[in-house]
């Protein structure tokens, strides 16, 4: 089974690298998108799967009667979709800004900070 | 660290004037006019203490001072900060400390006024500090830290009119060509530590062929030769002491002439019952010595600046000393030590006459100045009795450095021979350009100069003075200064025990040699105005030089360093990235490949159906992403792999995961629809086919770098002991029967906390994004107060999540 989540997995990062080297913003954005889902996916598949068991104690219970699913992983992946969505609506809103302020969704157009005819260093003491 | 009991002057001594720098702007302000001499007690009273043991080192003693510094069990070489005082180092720590004393006073009445007086008071006396440790330095890592720091504190002394392009250049010259030499040094230092095994030095001594027995002798050599002949300023590493001439005069007095440029001489006097007696030692040394020698002696009579004049004498007695450390023989040993006191004695007082002349007439121009003998009579008296001693006229120290040197001639020798020829040679030039710079300015008619000339104040006088009757007074009582000055120092040097019955005596072939020696220099000084014009001729024609090349170096160096900024640092921000998924490639197959772990094809899953549709949902909802050719398409793609995820998370014994991601997928697609449809943004792809097959490539190879290393990682056994112990103790311990949310909210509450935070810091970021406008009025689209709700957003979500895992 986790041959199949692996193939899928490199899918997940072959297209989000595929689209963060597109040279426009938002297609850079989906990128950023797609890879959040793949890592998730990744620490999901490293912990094992099992089916449709989760990670919870009956009522009336000590312990789990029978085996469950990995729990460490779910507690780190729920932990990394919240923070990846932050940096998703951050960034989006920075390149909304970048637009704005710029007016270039290009990577190519956009070199204010390091612009493309920077002066020589000085040649003496 | 010895077991001798710890003398602790010895570190009093090498910290004194570091304590004192730290004083001496304090000083200069408020006693101003006596700053000079109130300082000067400083050098001085280390003069005294130093005396002391005299008695102690002439009878073969010792002073020792250890404490450990930096030791651990996992670094092999101990670090003391220790000190040991033999002849050799007394020598050397009196010259440093009791010429010191007179540069103090010196410079308080040559930089009298000058408004940064105390910043090079405070200069002077960190480079005397480091000085006197260097020669005082045991451990093999003192002497390079205070080696350094005489490298360091030349560069502030040499560029300290720091507004003049010339000092600037000289300064930065000065310390990349010592600094280097200090980096092959401190390597030459290590291997010595690893072939040998000791870091102290005066251990390493009493296992004298430690070093000479090793197959890395050489190297070692090499490495030793390079620090002291950069620093001792030995062809072809020379260029840099004329140059820093730029100092102020007593700066070149001091460190250019009777101490700083002496280290590399020290090292290698310190390092020869180590090192010396080989043939790679007696040809390399003699061979640099003798060329510097007549480099210098020869390009000083090129000259009109008169320091200029004595900066190259002094390469030439540079070359001299290391010559004569070269032969490895007791008498060229001794003939350098007494070389080396009686140049300290007569260059410090010509540079300190010049600095007078310089100073009290405005000009150092040879040419410029004349007539000056009634005007500044104490300078011309110093003048004189210093280029005595340089001429090496009887009865002056300086006769019998050069008797001594001349005692090496004899025809059993051909070797010993050519260089003392070579010696007699540049003895007579350099003597030439002495008596140019004792004579020409104080006889003939006056002429007229900048400053009216008048004899300089006592604090610049008494120095050269002293130093000029000691030159006598050393050579009179030469038997005694022998036996308890110089025995002790080549005893040091040679490792054997040397006494050297120095007297006056009568020796035909000697008197010849120095005839000679006197018939060559009143020669050259008589027909001085001719050999210049010749040597002016010649260096017109053959203009380039290792100075030049220095320019061309830094040069190169700066035209490289911009070279590589454009190549790494280009701001084409698509090559960073397919940079950095290259190396990740490597990263991903590189160690599987290497540890020969990649995994294999395991068997066809057996996956049910409705597992199958997902997968394929999201392998669907990807492809469409990429192809897709309007917003709404790429934005509902996106949507459709989110909740493919979403799925598997369910269908996979994680309904937390599925819940969070369906609400962080929904606001995902809502928020890009709506700034996507805002913006009119194009996301068609305005790749090329090139680009876009390039751009595949390195995907689809990262891709698959992903999923080998998921398949090795599963090949290997899960260590499940953490989730374990999550899943035993989730009730009893933390009352909670959801166990992924107990990890969350109780185990690692803290981490939770941090999410929230990383959530809130980036709503407040998106809402200062949103309110700040850069340059004035707004452009673009869209105004701040309609998208003021966005940035709730993301809260909102943290809200939702957290309700996902309640």
């Amino acid at each position: 089974m986790e041959i199949a989540l692996a193939c899928l997995i490199g899918l997940f990062f072959t297209v989000a690298i595929y689209l963060l080297l597109s040279r426009s913003l938002i297609r850079m954005l989906l990128g950023i998108a797609i890879i959040g889902n793949g890592v998730n996916l990744l620490i999901f598949t490293v912990g094992r799967v099992t089916r449709e068991v989760p990670p919870i104690v009956p009522d009336g219970e000590y312990a789990p009667l029978e085996p469950i699913a990995n729990p460490l992983p779910q507690a780190l992946i729920l932990t990394a979709i919240v923070i990846g969505f932050s940096l998703f609506a951050f960034l989006l809103v920075l390149t909304y800004r970048a637009y704005q302020e710029l007016d270039a969704d290009n990577t190519d157009t956009m070199r204010v900070a390091e612009p493309e005819d920077s002066p020589r260093p000085p040649l003496s003491y | 660290m010895s077991d001798l009991p710890n003398n602790h002057a010895l570190l009093l001594i090498a910290l004194a004037p570091f304590i004192a720098a730290l004083f001496a702007p304090w000083v200069n302000r408020f006693a101003r006019p006596i700053s000079g001499w109130i300082l000067a007690t400083v050098p001085a009273a280390i003069f005294l203490v130093l005396t002391t043991y005299i008695a102690d080192i002439a009878a073969g003693g010792t002073k020792n001072f250890a404490i450990a510094w930096v030791n651990s069990n996992y670094f092999p070489l101990p670090i003391n900060l220790s000190f040991y005082v033999d002849g050799l180092s007394l020598v050397f720590a009196m010259l440093i400390s009791g010429i010191g004393t007179f540069i103090v006073t010196y410079s308080g009445g040559y930089l009298n006024g000058h408004r940064h007086q105390g910043r090079f008071f405070s200069f002077i006396l960190m480079f005397m500090g480091s000085m006197l440790g260097l020669v005082l330095a045991d451990n093999i890592m003192t002497l390079f830290v205070f080696w350094e720091l005489t490298s360091i504190t030349s560069f502030l002394l040499i560029g300290f009119n720091h507004n003049k392009e010339a000092s600037r250049r000289a300064a930065i010259q000065a310390l990349v060509i010592t600094g280097g030499g200090g980096l092959l040094l401190l390597f030459g230092l290590l291997m010595i530590f690893a072939v040998s095994g000791h870091s102290e030095l005066s251990t390493l001594m009493r296992d004298p062929n430690v070093l000479r027995d090793s197959p890395f002798y050489l190297m070692v050599l090499l490495l030793v030769l390079g620090g002291a002949f950069t620093k001792s300023a030995q062809v072809p590493f020379h260029f840099w002491l004329p140059n820093a001439m730029e100092a102020p005069t007593p700066v070149s007095a001091y460190l250019h002439s009777a101490t700083m440029v002496k280290a590399g001489v020290y090292l290698l006097a310190r390092m020869s019952p180590v090192l010396n007696e080989t043939v790679y030692w007696n040809t390399i040394l003699p061979i640099f010595g003798g060329i510097t020698l007549l480099t210098g002696a020869i390009m000083a009579l090129r000259q009109t600046d008169m320091k200029q004049m004595l900066a190259y004498t002094t390469l030439g007695s540079l070359g001299m000393l290391v010559m004569l450390l070269g032969l490895s023989e007791k008498v060229a040993i001794l003939a350098a030590l007494l070389f080396l006191v009686a140049h300290a004695f007569y260059k410090g007082a010509l540079f300190m006459v010049v600095g007078a002349i310089d100073h009290e007439s405005g000009t150092r121009d040879l040419t410029e100045v004349s007539g000056l003998r009634y005007k500044l009579p104490f300078t011309f008296i110093a003048a004189l009795l210093a280029a005595i001693s340089m001429a090496g006229f009887p009865i002056s120290l300086g006769y019998f450095a050069k008797e001594e040197i001349y005692l090496l001639f004899g025809p059993e020798n051909i070797w010993s021979m050519l260089l003392v020829l070579v010696a007699l040679l540049g003895n007579g030039l350099m003597m030439a350009a002495g008596l140019a710079i004792a004579i020409k300015p104080f006889f003939g008619p006056k002429l007229e100069t900048p400053k009216s000339p008048h004899e300089a104040p006592l604090s610049m006088i008494w120095g050269p003075l002293v130093l000029g009757v000691l030159g006598f007074a050393a050579g009179y009582y030469i038997t005694d200064v022998g036996e308890v000055f110089f025995g002790p120092a080549a005893t040091a040097i040679y490792a054997k025990l040397v006494e050297p019955h120095l007297k006056l005596h009568f020796d035909l072939l000697l008197v010849t040699l120095s005839v000679a020696t006197w018939v060559v220099g009143g020669l050259a000084f008589y027909k001085l105005d001719a050999i210049r014009s010749f040597l002016r001729r010649v260096a017109n024609v053959w203009r380039w030089g290792p100075d030049q090349g220095f320019d061309q170096f830094m040069f190169g160096m700066i035209r490289f360093a911009d070279w590589i900024t454009r190549v790494l640092h280009h701001g084409r921000l698509e090559f960073y990235l397919i940079l950095v998924f290259v190396c990740l490639a490597g990263a991903l197959f590189a160690p599987l490949v290497i540890q020969n772990a990649l995994p294999e094809i395991p068997a066809f899953p057996n996956l049910r159906f409705y597992e199958w549709a997902i997968l394929a949902i999201a392998a669907l909802g990807l492809g469409a992403v990429i192809v897709a050719k309007t917003r709404l398409v790429a934005i509902v793609s996106l949507g459709i792999q989110g909740f493919a995820v979403a799925m598997i998370f369910l269908l996979f014994g994680a309904p937390d995961l599925g819940f969070t991601q369906l609400m962080v997928e929904t606001l995902s697609v809502v928020i890009l629809a709506l700034v996507m449809t805002r913006l009119h943004l194009d996301q068609r792809d305005a790749r090329v086919l090139e680009e876009a097959v390039r751009d595949g490539a390195i995907a689809i190879v990262c891709g698959f770098g992903f999923v080998a290393l998921l398949l090795a990682v599963l090949s290997v056994e899960l260590d499940t002991s953490l989730s374990e112990f999550f899943v035993e103790t989730s009730v009893p311990i933390a009352h909670g029967r959801n166990i992924v949310n107990v990890i969350l909210v109780d185990y690692r509450a803290l981490d939770t906390l941090g999410e929230i935070s990383v959530v809130m810091t980036a709503g407040i970021a998106i809402l200062a994004l949103i309110g700040i406008r850069l340059g004035g009025p707004k452009r673009g689209i869209g105004a701040p107060k309609k998208l003021a709700p966005k940035p709730r957003q993301p809260k909102r979500t943290t809200a939702r999540s957290k309700g996902a895992r309640a």
